[in-house]
């Protein structure tokens, strides 16, 4: 071994007796055909640290992890587990040294229980005969230990997407996993599901289990995390204690831009109501909802998962059928049967999961963009391809989706283009209002600044919004005036100076 | 490793592109070889002849491929189709030609449209429903012959599928062959110029999606089925005049090479995906394997053999590079 690795070792191995090193990283370096993704990154997580990792897409977070996890090698660099020096090949080696990752998209068997799930591979035996009885006693203790109170018997697809997560942590733990690394955790859970898992992650910590953190949502690691590293373009920025950080420096550092350009400040004043719903009922889902949203307005529709609020949204865009209520545009009373007809109003709506509802994943970045003005732009049914592509290019140029080549499939892309092409697409039918169902949901803090400037400029140029959001901070920022919704009912209205988290969360609590 | 996943997965998107040009000119330079009949102008007449009917079947069933469907039931439309025609075009009757011509698409498209309900409207799976009517119409067709052929057919009617259009080097090209060009290079510029051609993608591609952004899903999918009917009514004829009869026990396999046709030139059973010309080599493929090994005196068994084997083989690298995606 070179002189400079001895001393390397021998450093990580002092630090791990005095320290406590869990995993060390030193120079890593990784390229992908010539392009340098990650330049000399350290990292460095102790026993039983909550660190949290943050950064744009494409800061490098994932494939620095995915070396970690042993899916990648990296081109250089030397990795160290509990001090001694490792090369992880392969996601088995990563396993058994201890490390163990939750997806943000979980993947699993619906059809499989609990505890089939939990201990699949390694099913305890009564010598050749499979022993069911232990397996559910097994189960049941690792749940224990999370404090999740649910039926081992239980199918895997009657889970919600909490419980998914907290079983797939349970799971892992059996295993003796000592570093945990969570991608986005909380992007799909309520807050009282946060709360639980944040209570999950003490008790890993008070264990001695390390914690990789990997979120968007910067509020949420002031409450859990102790220590945060910030990537940028492949680039560790910095490495510090939260305390020392505040929400603003970190913003700043992984964006390089300063605070005052994220929320743009707007006028107050509006003149006609757009849109009027009345007593919008359907049994089971909400009840007697009643909004207006005038133009150059921004409403919100705050509230906790599950309150009812893309519910409510999916009616008036005629996409679900509705018991009772009546619409209003322009003070007409109208009668919106279906996207189709929702369209014609001139109504938009960017869908809460762009995968399933909002992008043709399989189709081109062209097709996708043009997809909603297809009919507009033909000629007794033929396509008029120039129109199209100019159509196609203007979009791609003003927002500044980073391409190769229009014909590019979407599923290539990163979260924040695929949702730029989303709002492409209903940009070009140039709407009179346009619903946002969680517009900034997995997509990086460049491209969200970029959206919320272009709620900015919708607003501006006289179009009524309805933004959903789960970030409470977009919510007060953005909107003029907020619903908030409670169990399918309408808690509350706050306008302008009212609209503050703590009057939303009391509200939205009922 | 990581290096080696990168290679497969553009070798099989490059392969899917233009893969299938190479395979259909490996095939045929090959058997050329093994057997110089293979080229010459009479036996490339047959292989078209025996191609244009599966052309036009697998043109159709390319449209419903894509939008996310499927229709088992081509070959007993064809069958129903070619008996209708056969009805009307009596020598008795001595009814001018182009009416059991339009008798047998419109038969063909009623039928279709009729799919096109079941699944659109009435939301019944495409299989079920095109697997009930494969059987249904069989039975149709079937009733109205009384389980005989219908003969003595009108003098003309022959013509329609077999007169000679023009000749090449002393052989005939028959007017099928012209049928079928019109067909492909029509509904390949409806596939690629047209909005229906890009709603037919969007709605194979992720219906949802499409619903969400004001696409008429259930018009499109009422469309494609109608268009596979009148396709199949319009092979119908051609069938019933090539062997100048009306017979309902004929094309039973001819939903299935369709079918089969389509995948081997790359549309995938999921849908989203897809091209005509790509499907016409996949049909000239299977022409030509039949050809081949005809004319190298291979069983038709062992020739079954293969077709099956191709299949899998196609729809194997097609799901590889999906899932790679």
């Amino acid at each position: 071994m070179r002189r400079e690795t001895l001393l390397r070792v021998y450093w990580v191995y002092i630090e791990e007796i005095i320290m406590k090193t869990v995993l060390h990283a030193e120079k890593i370096r990784k390229s992908f055909s010539g392009n340098e993704v990650l330049h000399n990154v350290d990292f460095t997580l102790m026993s039983g640290e909550i660190h949290a990792l943050v950064g744009e897409n494409g800061a490098g977070k994932s494939t620095l992890m995915k070396i970690f996890m042993g899916e990648y090698r990296p081109d250089s660099g030397i990795i160290s587990i509990n001090g001694k020096l490792e090369n992880i090949q392969t996601p088995a080696q990563a396993l058994s040294l201890g490390i163990s990752m939750v997806h943000q998209e979980l993947h699993y068997m619906p059809y499989l229980s609990i505890a089939d799930y939990m201990y699949l591979g390694r099913e305890p035996r009564n010598i050749f005969f499979l022993n069911r009885a232990k397996k559910i006693e097994l189960t049941l203790e690792q749940l224990n230990n999370i404090g999740l109170e649910i039926n081992p018997d239980n199918k895997m697809g009657q889970l919600t997407v909490s419980e998914l997560q907290m079983i797939e942590i349970a799971k892992v733990i059996s295993y003796g996993t000592k570093i945990l690394i969570l991608d986005e955790p909380t992007s799909s859970i309520s807050e009282t599901e946060v709360e639980r898992l944040f209570e999950i992650l003490k008790f890993l910590k008070s264990k001695g289990v390390s914690v990789i953190y990997i979120s968007h949502r910067l509020e949420e690691l002031n409450r859990i995390a102790d220590t945060v590293t910030i990537l940028r373009d492949g680039y560790r920025v910095i490495t510090d204690k939260l305390s020392n950080l505040g929400r603003d420096k970190i913003i700043n550092k992984m964006v390089g831009r300063k605070i005052e350009e994220i929320f743009p400040k707007r006028n107050m004043e509006f003149k006609d109501i757009f849109i009027e719903v009345k007593g919008l009922t359907k049994k089971d889902e909400f009840e007697d909802i009643n909004i207006s949203v005038k133009k150059g307005e921004v409403v919100g529709l705050a509230g906790l998962v599950g309150a009812g609020r893309t519910e409510v949204v999916t009616s008036i865009f005629g996409e679900k059928k509705v018991d009772k209520g009546h619409i209003y545009i322009n003070g007409k009373q109208v009668k919106i049967d279906n996207a189709i007809s929702a369209v014609k109003k001139r109504i938009a709506f960017v869908t809460e999961d762009r995968k399933l509802s909002g992008l043709n994943l399989i189709g081109s970045v062209k097709d996708n963009i043009s997809s909603v003005i297809l009919k507009e732009t033909s000629q007794f049914g033929l396509l008029k391809l120039k129109e199209i592509n100019k159509k196609v290019i203007s979009m791609i140029e003003k927002l500044k989706i980073k391409i190769n080549t229009d014909e590019q499939l979407v599923s290539s892309l990163s979260g924040g283009n695929q949702q730029k092409i989303v709002l492409s697409k209903w940009l070009l039918i140039q709407p009179d209002l346009f619903i946002l169902d969680e517009p900034t949901r997995g997509i990086d803090v460049g491209a969200k600044i970029e959206v919320y400037k272009l709620i900015h400029e919708l607003a501006v140029n006289g179009k009524a919004i309805i933004l959903i959001s789960s970030e409470l901070p977009e919510i007060v920022s953005l909107c003029n005036r907020v619903y908030v919704l409670h169990e399918g009912k309408i808690t509350g209205e706050l306008t302008g100076n009212e609209i503050t988290q703590e009057a939303i969360m009391n509200y939205a609590s009922g | 490793m990581q290096l080696n996943r990168i290679n497969i997965k553009d070798i099989s998107q490059i392969a899917k592109k233009i893969g299938i040009l190479w395979v259909f000119f490996a095939l045929s330079i090959t058997i050329a070889i093994l057997s110089p009949n293979f080229v010459k102008a009479l036996n490339i007449i047959t292989v078209f002849k025996q191609i244009s009917m599966l052309g036009i079947l697998a043109v159709g069933s390319t449209f419903v491929l894509i939008s996310g469907g499927i229709d088992l039931s081509v070959g007993s439309i064809v069958a129903l189709a070619g008996v209708c025609a056969a009805m009307f075009g009596g020598k008795d009757m001595n009814l001018p030609l182009f009416i059991p011509i339009i008798i047998a698409i419109s038969v063909g498209g009623a039928i279709g449209f009729l799919n096109g309900v079941g699944v659109a409207y009435a939301k019944i799976t495409p299989f079920i429903m095109t697997l009930g009517f494969m059987i249904s119409v069989r039975g149709l067709a079937l009733l109205l012959t009384n389980g005989k052929p219908i003969f003595g057919l009108n003098e003309g009617f022959m013509n329609i599928s077999n007169a000679p259009l023009f000749r090449i080097g002393g052989v005939a090209v028959p007017n099928m062959i012209l049928y079928f060009f019109i067909v492909v290079i029509l509904m390949s510029i409806v596939l690629r110029f047209t909005v229906f051609g890009k709603w037919l993608y969007a709605v194979g591609g992720n219906e949802e999606s499409a619903r969400f952004s004001a696409i008429n899903v259930k018009r499109v999918k009422l469309t494609v089925y109608t268009i596979n009917g009148l396709l199949a009514g319009l092979c119908g004829v051609l069938m019933a005049s090539r062997i100048n009869s009306g017979d309902a026990t004929v094309a039973s396999n001819f939903a299935l090479d369709a079918i089969a046709a389509s995948v081997i030139g790359g549309v995938s059973l999921a849908g989203g995906v897809g091209t005509i010309w790509k499907t016409i080599f996949g049909a000239l493929i299977i022409g030509v394997m039949q050809n081949g090994l005809q004319i190298l005196g291979v069983s038709p068994f062992i020739q079954t053999i293969v077709q099956g084997l191709i299949i899998i083989i196609a729809v194997f690298f097609d799901s590889r590079t999906r899932s790679v995606q």
